[in-house]
């Protein structure tokens, strides 16, 4: 008896962190943003409830098309990195040796090292004007004059993509090495060209690292914020820079919160549609790698 | 090992007759890694519709020459030829070799239906025909009713099957087969040694099996080459690897052997006296080709079957088997019904393993002493190799 | 998700203010960044042992949502703008009146504290004084855009591509300005004010392709500026006065309209625990010799008698290069936002955002 009542302690104590967790910084917070998002102020120190900042955003072009123009251009830089992170997947898990293995994760963990900002601006040292891309191409003779390749929606691709392909290779590196060599080699076998081996062996195999690394790198770059504000345009809003603009420069709160709740709800929407599209579950993408 | 299985069905059986070229040849076959000789100029050729198996130990480089018949590695040297023409430089999936894997490789992704119709597809079978043909390859396998099954729903034995029935759906010209059995447990292999042959029996395709399981492959074969360090020692039909074996190698490879190192005390060629280190005068007759030479240092091989053990004091009544006798005493008994063995140990500390037939009364006990009376013909003589 | 970290961070910051057991000894300062130097912290620390100083940088929306998010706990002297006072303090009540009695109030500019009182006074209490003030307004490459004088020559044609300017509600004002318009005055009318507003936002709207990008912060306008990629744009002066250093041909100009005057001043957060320690560093950063030094660290005047001669040698060429005692009359003060108008300008400046203008 007295030993089950420890186990069971031991268990409540070791749960503990992770419920407080939970609980603390993930459900009281949402809870708290949704109750925020439900008042309309009516005047100064004076709130009631209702749905007008949900209203808002619908009565306003500006803000439904920038969350449709982030959620476009997140899927682009998703679908973008799955294209180039898929490759360096399969070169790290089935071609590189165990020990060049190790260095080329490494090389892909390095940009995590420093924060968005040094990265950005890293970009920013490339893609200006008077950047390196653009005197190098300059002394190649390959430009008369200088070009600036910042300040634009390409410009935040490229700065996205390279922040979130390596959880896109994560995932993928680890399903690819779970796959066995020889479910490759039968596909040749059986008279598959690499193009059939590709699509119809390890794409469907890989399918859940592809699906759980899809989910990371869409949320990221929908969330992201640092990395569109620097390298975009004059054009270029990102809806977190809309949801920064409510709660700081308008001390807009209430409206704030709605914003966050609607991105939350508009990025799992996405994630869902793109879940049932490729007949994968949660279970099996992401909480398994 | 698993005692001694003798071979139950004849060599070349089922070799097609209208048929007189080989589905397999290798010329000189060779393969480098670096400095190192994984595959020595191997040749061998097998005749259409025939069972041959590989055997050799892990290392040995069988399953390196099973890859580039199968087109995963180019060899370094030589030629292989399928039904006559040479296939070197011709990619994996353009070769009509196809391959079981060890561990089978069946698409997880895909249902049963789909693992099977995947080669039909990559051929450009039309929808009906790959119907058409998944399913007659299902009746043949016996397995009708598994179509729409997923993978893991299906038994280890059903997976071997579906594996085989993958590729025999694309008629090819030759099967490999590489260990399919060494995942199954141990009474699922025996039954799947049996299925195995009498698919192959069934489908009348030439496989090549490659095993480091001598009971697989002698029980399985028409024939089997003995491979060891990246050569062929000898290739033969598994009664004549098992009773004349080429090289110490082979007799000690196949089957299981008692085996003395000793000195020729004196000898005509074929057979004659010698000593063993231990000291123990025993006739022995030449291995398969060997001539051995008065001096010289040799291996002797007596299989446990052909070793009489009876107790000492019935002993001189059967002297007359067996040129050879030595006394000891029964260390431990191992038993496994028809199977079973006692280990003798001799006056010089040796163990000798010998098989006996107990029938359940009267039998031999430890610690008995015993007699063990073999013949000079069933001791196997080979001149030391220094390699060896 | 960046909604996430805000509300982890504002969770963390109540948590922390709830605890908050801060001792007497300790000034929490919630200031900009370059208001604190190291010197000025060190010095103050030597004359008051007894006295820790931590410093938070901050700008004046954030400072108002730290404020916010706790009711007005955790710091104990704030340095808000002094337009951000009255609107933050009526709405969200996160200050506490000053006790005027214990500031040298002597030393300082008599038309600068005149002019923070008249704008933070609420129900007859005074909620801050003035620290120091800087300006708003244009900043030239002499040798490459020598005519750039007005606001509005930011959207001359002449200068395609090689302009900037933040999108913020500095560049809203001066552009009303060179429209001819008073928008300070239009505040106690919004719907005027909205009327300008409208104007405005179509007049920066055809200027988008003029613009060769919005700047985010000191670092990335100093940087287009210093490489020739721009040669005019809307500044800050001391971001202006710091590339005059390194480029003397970069200099501040008053618009013609008039450069739009900010003054940061010290307020006591209501729920402020060192109240004495807040005073005393508000005297200290008053006298002279610290004045010099924490001018030559902010680039800003200090709101004192004199202020301008107490500045750094550098800056004084600085400034004196930029501004003529014409140019200083006509200083346009940053006046009040009345509640609403914040949201007014944040929506327009979102319309021009996301408006496809090039």
């Amino acid at each position: 008896m007295q030993n089950k009542d420890i186990k069971r302690l031991t268990l409540i104590l070791l749960f503990a962190p992770f419920a407080l967790w939970i609980l603390l910084l993930i459900i009281l917070p949402h809870i708290g943003m949704v109750v925020l998002s439900l008042k309309e102020k009516v005047a100064p120190r004076v709130y009631e409830y209702s749905f007008a900042n949900y209203l808002d955003f619908l009565h306003e072009p500006i803000y439904w098309n920038t969350l449709l123009r982030t959620g476009s251009m997140s899927l682009l830089v998703t679908a973008l990195a799955l294209l180039i992170g898929f490759p360096i997947a399969y070169y790290i898990a089935k071609i590189a040796g165990p020990r060049a293995r190790g260095g080329l994760f490494l090389l892909c963990l390095i940009p995590l090292w420093v924060s968005d900002l040094i990265r950005s601006f890293g970009w920013i040292l490339l893609l200006r004007e008077t950047g390196v891309i653009s005197n190098f191409l300059l002394w190649t003779g390959l430009i008369g004059q200088p070009v600036e390749f910042l300040y634009n929606d390409a410009a935040v691709i490229v700065g996205l993509v390279y922040t979130v392909i390596l959880f896109m290779i994560v995932p993928l590196v680890s399903t690819l090495d779970g796959m066995d060599n020889s479910m490759i080699e039968a596909g040749y076998n059986l008279g598959g060209n690499g193009f059939t081996v590709l699509r119809r062996i390890i794409i469907p195999y890989a399918m859940p690292g592809i699906v759980a690394g899809c989910i990371v790198t869409f949320m990221l770059s929908a969330g992201s914020y640092l990395t569109p504000i620097l390298l975009g345009g004059k054009n270029s809003s990102w809806f977190t820079e809309q949801i920064y603009n409510q709660f700081i420069t308008r001390f807009n709160w209430e409206g704030g919160a709605a914003f966050g709740m609607l991105l939350l709800l508009f990025t799992s929407i996405v994630i869902w549609l793109g879940l049932k599209l490729s007949g994968q579950t949660l279970a099996n993408t992401v909480a398994k790698s | 090992m698993n005692g001694c299985p003798t071979p139950i069905l004849p060599a070349g059986a089922f070799m097609k007759q209208d048929n007189p070229t080989y589905d397999l040849e290798c010329l000189d076959i060779a393969k480098n890694f670096g400095s190192v000789r994984a595959v020595k100029g191997v040749s061998f050729d097998i005749p259409s519709g025939s069972f041959f198996s590989i055997l050799g130990p892990s290392g040995c480089g069988k399953t390196t020459l099973m890859r580039m018949i199968a087109g995963f590695e180019e060899p370094s040297g030589g030629d292989i030829k399928i039904k006559g023409k040479s296939v070197l430089g011709v990619p994996p999936n353009r070769r009509n070799v196809k391959m079981v894997f060890q561990h089978l490789a069946l698409f997880p992704m895909m249902n049963v239906y789909e693992n099977i119709a995947y080669g039909l597809r990559c051929a450009g079978f039309g929808k009906d025909h790959i119907r058409r043909k998944v399913h007659d390859v299902l009746e043949r396998i016996a397995l009708p009713d598994v179509a729409e099954r997923e993978i893991h729903q299906l038994s280890g034995g059903q997976k071997q099957r579906i594996a085989i029935a993958r590729c025999m759906v694309l008629d090819p010209d030759v099967l490999l087969l590489d260990e399919p059995l060494g995942a199954l447990d141990l009474k699922l292999r025996e039954a799947m040694k049996i299925e195995l042959k009498l698919l192959q029996h069934q489908f009348n395709t030439t496989f090549i099996y490659i095993t480091h399981d001598q009971s697989e492959a002698l029980v399985m074969s028409d024939n089997v080459a003995i491979m060891n360090q990246g050569e062929f020692e000898q290739i033969g039909t598994p009664q004549e690897l098992y009773h004349r074996p080429n090289t110490a190698f082979v007799a000690g490879f196949v089957g299981d052997s008692n085996r003395w190192s000793g000195t020729v005390k004196a000898s005509d060629g074929t057979g004659g006296k010698v000593e063993t280190e231990q000291g123990l005068p025993m006739s022995f007759s030449a291995g398969a080709g060997q001539t051995i030479r008065d001096g010289a240092k040799v291996d002797i091989f007596v299989r446990p079957e052909f070793i009489r053990t009876v107790r000492t004091a019935e002993a001189a009544a059967i002297a007359a088997d067996g040129d050879n006798r030595m006394d000891g005493v029964i260390d431990s008994l191992l038993f496994n019904g028809a199977n079973s063995r006692v280990l003798v140990r001799t006056g010089s500390g040796e163990l000798i393993e010998s098989d006996v037939t107990l029938t359940g009364d009267n039998d031999l006990k430890p610690g008995e002493d015993v007699s063990l009376v073999w013949s000079s013909k069933q001791a196997m003589c080979f001149a030391r190799q220094e390699s060896a | 998700m960046h909604l996430k970290t805000t509300l982890t961070g504002l969770l963390a910051a109540t948590m922390l203010a709830g605890a908050g057991s801060a001792q007497a000894e300790t000034l929490r300062l919630l200031t900009w960044g370059s208001y604190a130097p190291d010197e000025l912290v060190q010095k103050f620390e030597e004359e008051y042992p007894d006295i820790e100083v931590e410093v938070t940088f901050s700008n004046n929306e954030e400072m108002i949502a730290k404020l916010r998010a706790t009711g007005g706990a955790g710091f104990d002297l704030a340095q808000p703008s002094h337009d951000r006072i009255y609107a933050a303090q009526l709405e969200y009540d996160i200050y506490k009146p000053m006790d005027l009695s214990k500031i040298d109030t002597g030393v300082m500019e008599g038309k600068l504290l005149d002019g923070v009182k008249a704008n933070t006074t609420i129900d007859g209490e005074v909620y801050a004084v003035p620290h120091q003030w800087g300006t708003s307004g244009l900043m030239a490459d002499k040798t490459k855009a020598p005519d750039l004088k007005s606001w509005a020559d930011l959207c001359d044609p002449a200068y395609k591509g090689k302009t900037s300017m933040r999108l913020k509600r500095t560049i809203l004002l001066g552009t009303a300005y060179s429209m001819g318009e008073d928008p300070f005055a239009a505040y106690s009318d919004l719907e005027k004010y909205q009327g300008i507003l409208d104007k405005v936002a179509d007049k920066l709207i055809e200027c988008k392709g003029n613009i060769k990008a919005y700047w985010q912060g000191g670092d990335d306008l100093s940087a287009m500026m210093l490489s020739g990629e721009i040669v005019g744009s809307e500044t800050w002066d001391s971001t202006a006065y710091k590339l005059f250093d390194q480029n003397p041909n970069i200099v501040f100009v008053p618009p013609k309209e008039g450069a739009l005057a900010w003054i940061d001043t010290f307020a006591l957060p209501a729920k402020g625990k060192a109240d004495d320690a807040a005073y005393k560093w508000i005297n200290f950063v008053l006298r002279p010799e610290n004045v010099t030094l924490m001018s030559a660290s902010t680039g800003a005047i200090a709101a004192v008698k004199g202020g301008k001669d107490l500045l750094p040698e550098d800056k004084k060429a600085a400034v004196n290069a930029a501004f003529t005692d014409a140019d200083i009359d006509n200083l346009k003060f940053f006046a009040n936002i009345p509640p609403g108008v914040e949201d007014m300008e944040g929506k327009t400046l979102e319309k021009i955002k996301a408006a496809t203008g090039g």
